[in-house]
């Protein structure tokens, strides 16, 4: 059995999402409990959660989340890492033994920040610095994959059910002012953890519910910019359409959203002048960042959160609000579960981003 | 010198059941083959003269005529072919190179014809273009590398100049010359009316077409005829023509007898003498004078069009159009050993060149692992003979196609293959005005309208059917092709898995 990135494996799923904008911190519990919700849209062979400002003891340090299939994986890549980085603290992540669990690999997290004379032998900034060694790793060194390698935010995910993975991890007992869940209905049985999501890089992280058709002619892209793409999956390479067109280009969320999920030309010719000629742009000069097919994602960022559905909305998403909280999800009976009251509830439009900041600007 | 008497390739066979002697066939034509014979009463035809171009058998008003294979054969012989004796019969007869026109027929490979296309199952759904927008609009062009903002933080739109059409479609390069004024104004009527471009060939823009400039592209060759400041500046986007697929490493010859006074004067040669544009531009003998025409040329049209250089698919073409994409062009044009003329060497056609997948595709490739697929646009030519292959060529990498055989044939070409011969049935390679008559451009063009559109429509229903609806989401979407009969190599340079992987 070719394991995954070695073959492609379409998946649908189903996605969650809460965000509190005032950053008041709150516990994993809502979360699991909204993805458990849509057991069946999973068929546990994928789950993950991930969380924002969860690491306020370490909040100035990368946290690399790293799966090791060996000691040697662990002994090679803890090398690596001493060689380009300062290692503030690393630990074993906590984790329960749970029924419907099983074949984990060794799980470890390092609070890490760059060698500064390494850093600027290097030339590059920080965060590409960061980049280009989490591609190191995952290509070069044999039997170990970074996950998860933003700053206070970390990504646990895993072969199982949702809710079984949150058991293993323990979700409920972190806290933070973002999570985002994800269940997996792979058309394919992988037998890998690197496969399940969120797929996260740096600070950004996606869920996604879909099977792009788009996908080949944005990897192709993609991977023309230096991302390689190892484990052909739709999530893996918005990921990275996402880090290259905020970090690197320097769009906004929004614009992103423009790029990602364009606008019909026919609409675009209606907009006012001004609009029209910047949609034209982003459309001309980023047309290989075009996704097509259904999706939905929720992709996490330092301080907010973008929801964005597909430009025909092939696939369900839901918004709902209360108070300072958003709750995004692929059905409403996973927001009414968490927050019967809602003040609000919408199913946003195909290529209608809705993008939610912390109030006052970033985290 | 002696010759023996060739066999014909071809009989007209006539059913005299059907003929009327009503002698349409005698009049229409202009090779000769058909006379009706007062003394039998009846129409005679002489094979020999026959190029096997349908126009008496499209003509007959009581279907009597068609043309059919002689079975006349010399003793078989698996290496030395009827063609191949004849061929010599020919040269030692009359000491001449041997011309032939149109794109090379012989036996290679299509690899088109083993690439099949994906589509939707279950997972994701197919999108039916009836119901929902299906997008076939493309842009040509460099694309900037830094997004740069105004004060408030608004997108400026920093474009280089773009050629933006509605469908992923072009004709390709026919001089005015090697193809009749009715050609030319058929297919510049289409371009406009389809929202795309047709390109003028190395043989100038006659004024009456200036006012379809919008839809113009100007080509400069290395004979540059017809080549002038008002030339340049009246198109939308200029080509620079390295070389043509039907003949790479060598120059175009356009007969004297071709050249009639109008012709003349748009490509600024005499009349009646032959026009010979040079086989290389002899003022590029490497990439970097290849930079300075580009530059010089947009110098001459003030940074306000794009410049394409079109290069024919040979050997190490990836290697060639990665030079041209550090070159200052905007897109590159490739054109495969498929691609039509109206006129060459038969050797040069039929055994110069590869053919355009596999080019197209390591050009893709190559330029995208040096990183600057952005810089250039890439537009495929040479062999594409419908929506299918224009939906292939799109997925191993190209923005668009060029068509020039498939727009010849809407206008009713015959795939003879004896346009040196200047004499066209159909008023398409000639120059003579009573055949170039039997073109009616107001026909023509909706015949070139209709094609464009019907292969449109295709494409988007096999868009839709493989759950996209913009062109751009195909561009290089190589998941979507598998090889079925070709070997571990060929999948490699097509960069395409095997049907059943």
């Amino acid at each position: 059995m070719m394991r995954e990135g070695q073959v492609r494996i379409p998946s649908g799923c189903a996605i969650s999402g809460i965000f509190s904008k005032s950053g008041m911190k709150f516990s994993g519990k809502d979360i699991v409990k909204s993805i458990g919700v849509m057991h069946d849209r999973s068929n546990g062979l994928g789950g993950g959660f991930a969380g924002y400002g969860i690491y306020p003891e370490y909040k100035d340090y990368y946290a690399f989340h790293l799966f090791y299939d060996s000691i040697q994986a662990k002994k090679d890549c803890e090398e690596f890492l001493n060689r380009h980085f300062e290692i503030a603290h690393c630990s074993e992540i906590p984790t329960k033994r749970t029924d419907g669990v099983d074949n984990a690999p060794l799980i470890w997290r390092y609070f890490i920040s760059p060698h500064t004379t390494k850093l600027s032998a290097s030339q590059l900034d920080e965060r590409e610095y960061v980049v280009k060694c989490v591609f190191r790793i995952n290509a070069k060194i044999d039997g170990c994959y970074v996950f998860s390698s933003g700053k206070d935010m970390g990504v646990f995910k895993g072969v199982g059910f949702p809710e079984d993975i949150a058991k293993f991890y323990m979700i409920e007992d972190y806290e933070g002012y973002s999570f985002t869940a994800h269940g997996r209905y792979p058309t394919n049985t992988p037998g890998w953890w690197g496969g399940a999501h969120p797929f996260g890089l740096l600070d950004y992280s996606v869920v996604h519910n879909g099977e792009i058709s788009s996908y080949d002619a944005n990897r192709r892209a993609i991977e023309m910019y230096g991302y390689e793409c190892k484990l052909l999956t739709d999530t893996e390479v918005i990921t990275y359409i996402i880090d290259y067109l905020h970090r690197k280009k320097g769009l906004t969320y929004q614009e992103i959203s423009w790029v990602a999920a364009a606008p019909f030309w026919q609409t675009i010719e209606d907009m006012p002048d001004g609009d029209r000629q910047i949609h034209e742009y982003l459309r001309n000069v980023f047309s290989a960042q075009l996704i097509t097919g259904p999706f939905s994602i929720i992709a996490g960022f330092e301080g907010g959160m973008m929801a964005l559905n597909d430009r025909l909305k092939l696939r369900s998403m839901v918004v709902g609000e209360k108070g300072d909280k958003v709750y995004i999800s692929s059905e409403e009976a996973a927001i009414r579960i968490i927050e019967p009251d809602l003040e609000k509830i919408w199913s946003p439009r195909g290529g209608e981003a809705v993008i939610v900041t912390l109030d006052g600007g970033g985290a | 010198m002696g010759s023996f008497d060739l066999m014909p390739d071809y009989e007209v066979a006539r059913n005299y059941d059907r003929c009327i002697a009503c002698r349409v066939c005698e009049r229409q034509c202009s090779n000769l083959v058909h006379e009706y014979s007062e003394e039998i009463g009846r129409m005679t035809a002489d094979d020999s003269k026959c190029v096997n171009c349908h126009r008496c058998v499209s003509l007959c008003p009581t279907r009597a005529l068609k043309i059919v294979q002689s079975d006349n054969t010399y003793k078989l012989n698996c290496n030395w072919t009827s063609k191949s004796i004849k061929e010599i019969f020919t040269q030692a007869s009359t000491g001449s190179v041997l011309l032939s026109s149109m794109g090379n027929p012989e036996d290679y490979p299509v690899y088109f014809d083993k690439m099949t296309i994906n589509a939707s199952q279950v997972t994701n759904p197919s999108i039916d273009p009836l119901r929902e927008p299906m997008e076939t609009r493309v842009f040509l062009g460099a694309k900037p590398e830094k997004i740069e903002r105004d004060a408030n933080g608004k997108i400026k739109c920093n474009l280089s100049p773009q050629l933006k059409l509605a469908m992923p479609m072009m004709f390709s390069a026919m001089s005015y010359g090697s193809i009749s004024y009715n050609a030319h104004e058929s297919l510049a009527r289409a371009a406009e009316e389809l929202d795309i471009y047709y390109n003028t060939g190395e043989g100038g823009l006659n004024e009456d077409f200036y006012k379809f400039g919008n839809n113009t592209i100007v080509q400069v060759a290395s004979g540059r005829f017809g080549v002038h400041r008002k030339y340049l500046n009246q198109g939308a986007a200029v080509e620079i023509k390295m070389g043509q697929g039907a003949k790479p490493g060598i120059g175009g010859h356009l007969p004297g007898k071709k050249i009639d006074s109008d012709i003349s004067r748009t490509r600024m040669t005499p009349e009646g003498s032959d026009a010979i544009s040079p086989a290389p531009h002899h003022d590029i003998y490497s990439i970097e004078d290849l930079r300075q025409l580009v530059y010089s040329l947009k110098e001459a049209t003030d940074y306000k069009l794009p410049i394409i250089v079109k290069i024919a698919a040979v050997h190490n073409v990836a290697a060639i159009a990665s030079g041209i994409a550090r070159s200052g062009a905007d897109v590159i044009s490739i054109d495969g050993f498929r691609g039509g003329t109206g006129a060459a060497p038969t050797r040069i056609r039929d055994c110069v060149g590869i053919p355009i997948e596999l080019a197209l595709a390591s050009v893709d490739t190559r330029l995208r692992k040096e990183g600057i697929r952005d810089r250039v646009s890439i537009v495929a030519g040479g062999g594409i003979r419908s929506s299918t292959d224009i939906v292939k060529s799109i997925a191993l990498g190209a923005d668009c196609v060029y068509l020039g055989t498939s727009a010849l044939l809407a206008l009713g070409c015959h795939l003879c293959r004896s346009c040196q011969a200047g004499k066209c049935n159909w008023g398409i390679a000639t120059q003579e005005p009573e055949l170039v008559r039997r073109l009616n451009p107001d026909i023509g063009y909706k015949r070139l309208v209709n094609l464009m559109r019907a292969w449109q429509h295709e494409i988007e229903e096999i868009m839709g059917g493989m759950g996209i609806n913009s062109i751009e989401a195909l561009r290089g979407n190589r998941l979507m092709l598998r090889g079925v009969g070709l070997n571990e190599k060929e999948l490699g340079i097509l960069g395409i898995l095997h049907a059943g992987e």
